[in-house]
């Protein structure tokens, strides 16, 4: 058992456990460690459910480990996995990453028929003219007028935020949510931004100012983390 | 060494031709040495507008064929010496032509006139592509409607991936008081949409339709306020610093006074 000690070390906080993995030895031998050491400990039914952060150091696991991992760990009824941490990124997760999290720059005017579809946010140094599209899976962000189409997390981001300087678009899109403008002439508006509405579920148009205190992390690197 | 200009539009019926022989007009009555070429084949028009249609003998088409040389094929005005037009085939399809065999004439041309005018064919098809291959600049024409804005739009953009100057831009059948009221967009809304810069306005005028079907191009004709836009195209391009026309109708007995003497108001 002492060798067991060495592998796997397990440490209570405030929020629950942590589980530190030994990050050298091989991956089935953990998972018979984590089998024994935990068979160990006898809960008591009416004991509240206690939240796993389980680390595992310079340890790369696929997703099929973390599901055999996390199975392992859930076996005893009162642990349920929060989340697997891991020092290590695939090199194809990192640029995926860096992409996703880098701002692009494009200075031009976006007309009828042109699509501009970057990584990441968008800043659109130009106008979008009807008829044309602009697609990010960050935000979107026009320095010009927006009177096209703008899609903002594209792959799927919903905390995603469209916001243009002059406002009147065709057709607003933030992950899967889509609204249009209006079938009677409307005028557009100023320094305003779109995003979803948590309660409604839908897209609203708003101050931008109100929109920077409902995202306050827009542009953190916290934000861009946990969505890359 | 002259210099191409494509008048093109993407959507039809907004006045290409009419521009593009009004221009060829405006340009010869400044002396210079001017030809139209018609790129619309299957749909010729510019010879008919300028009322030369009984004189074609070869077409661009032949030439591009080597049925004959260009010159043979070139048509002298019947008012100037110094404009040609090069006609399109009628009878042939806009594939018969590549874009390099276009290219080669308007070199050619190039050398031995000031300007060459290219009418291109509605559409962002191979005829497009044709028309745009020789070009050194382009003038896009619009209407104050919103398809035809949209159209323009598009056509910029396609044509910003060409090795072209910045194109510029000609408003066409401008009414005045649908502007005035807002049913139509006013002249500020389009070049805003457009961003590009703008070279004319050019009023929404009988004496068009009249000169086209009579054969002679509205440029010809001084006292009409559509032949005067023409004419400043004309000169903004030679460089020039001409201020748009006022849309504003004259009213009150000076301004009839000035007419009856035929002066312009």
């Amino acid at each position: 058992m002492s060798a067991n000690g060495q592998r796997i070390m397990i440490k209570g906080t405030r929020d629950g456990l942590i589980l530190k993995l030994d990050d050298q030895c091989s991956f089935d031998r953990l998972l018979r460690d984590l089998q024994d050491k935990l068979s160990m400990n006898g809960v008591t039914e009416d004991e509240p459910m206690i939240r796993v952060i389980i680390q595992v150091g310079k340890r790369y696991l696929t997703e099929e480990q973390k599901e055999e991992l996390s199975a392992v760990v859930r076996e005893k009824q009162k642990l349920v996995v929060d989340k697997i941490e891991s020092d290590v990124l695939t090199k194809k997760e990192a640029l995926d990453w860096k992409e996703n999290t880098e701002i692009t720059p494009v200075a031009r005017t976006v007309r009828s028929g042109q699509v501009v579809e970057v990584k990441g946010d968008l800043l659109l140094v130009g106008d979008v003219n009807p008829g044309g599209q602009v697609n990010a899976t960050g935000n979107i962000f026009v320095m010009g007028r927006l009177k096209g189409i703008a899609h903002a997390g594209c792959e799927g981001d919903t905390a995603a935020v469209i916001a243009a300087a002059y406002m009147q678009p065709s057709q607003l899109r933030i992950a899967d949510q889509l609204s249009r403008s209006p079938d009677y002439e409307s005028e557009g508006v100023y320094m305003e931004c779109g995003f979803i509405d948590k309660d409604f579920q839908k897209i609203r148009i708003d101050r931008l100012q109100e929109v920077v205190k409902k995202r306050p992390n827009l542009v953190s690197f916290e934000r861009r983390m946990i969505n890359g | 060494m002259g210099e191409a200009i494509v008048i093109t539009s993407g959507k039809g019926g907004v006045g290409k031709t009419t521009t593009t022989a009004n221009l060829g007009t405006a340009l010869a009555l400044q002396d210079k040495k001017v030809c139209l070429v018609d790129t619309d084949i299957g749909l010729r028009n510019l010879d008919v507008v300028m009322g030369l249609e009984n004189r074609i003998i070869y077409d661009i088409v032949d030439v591009v064929k080597g049925r004959c040389k260009t010159k043979q094929a070139l048509i002298t005005d019947k008012r100037f010496e110094c404009l040609h037009v090069l006609p399109a085939a009628q009878t042939s399809d806009k594939s018969e032509v590549t874009p390099e065999g276009i290219k080669a004439i308007v070199e050619e041309l190039k050398q031995d006139y000031d300007y060459v005018v290219i009418d291109c064919p509605a559409g962002i098809e191979q005829g497009y592509k044709n028309a745009v291959a020789g070009a050194d600049k382009a003038i896009v024409v619009t209407t104050p409607e919103k398809s035809s804005v949209r159209d323009a739009d598009r056509i910029i953009g396609l044509l910003e991936q060409e090795e072209l100057e910045a194109p510029k831009l000609v408003i066409n059948r401008i009414r005045n008081h649908m502007m005035k009221n807002g049913d139509m967009m006013d002249v500020d809304e389009i070049v805003n949409v457009l961003s590009i810069d703008l070279l004319g306005i050019v009023i929404d005028d009988e004496a068009v339709i009249k000169a086209s079907n009579s054969g002679e191009p509205v440029a010809m004709k001084p006292n009409s306020k559509a032949s005067l836009a023409y004419r400043n195209i004309a000169r903004r391009i030679l460089g020039e610093t001409v201020p748009l026309l006022s849309l504003e109708e004259d009213k009150g007995v000076l301004a009839k006074v000035k007419r009856f003497f035929g002066m312009r108001t």
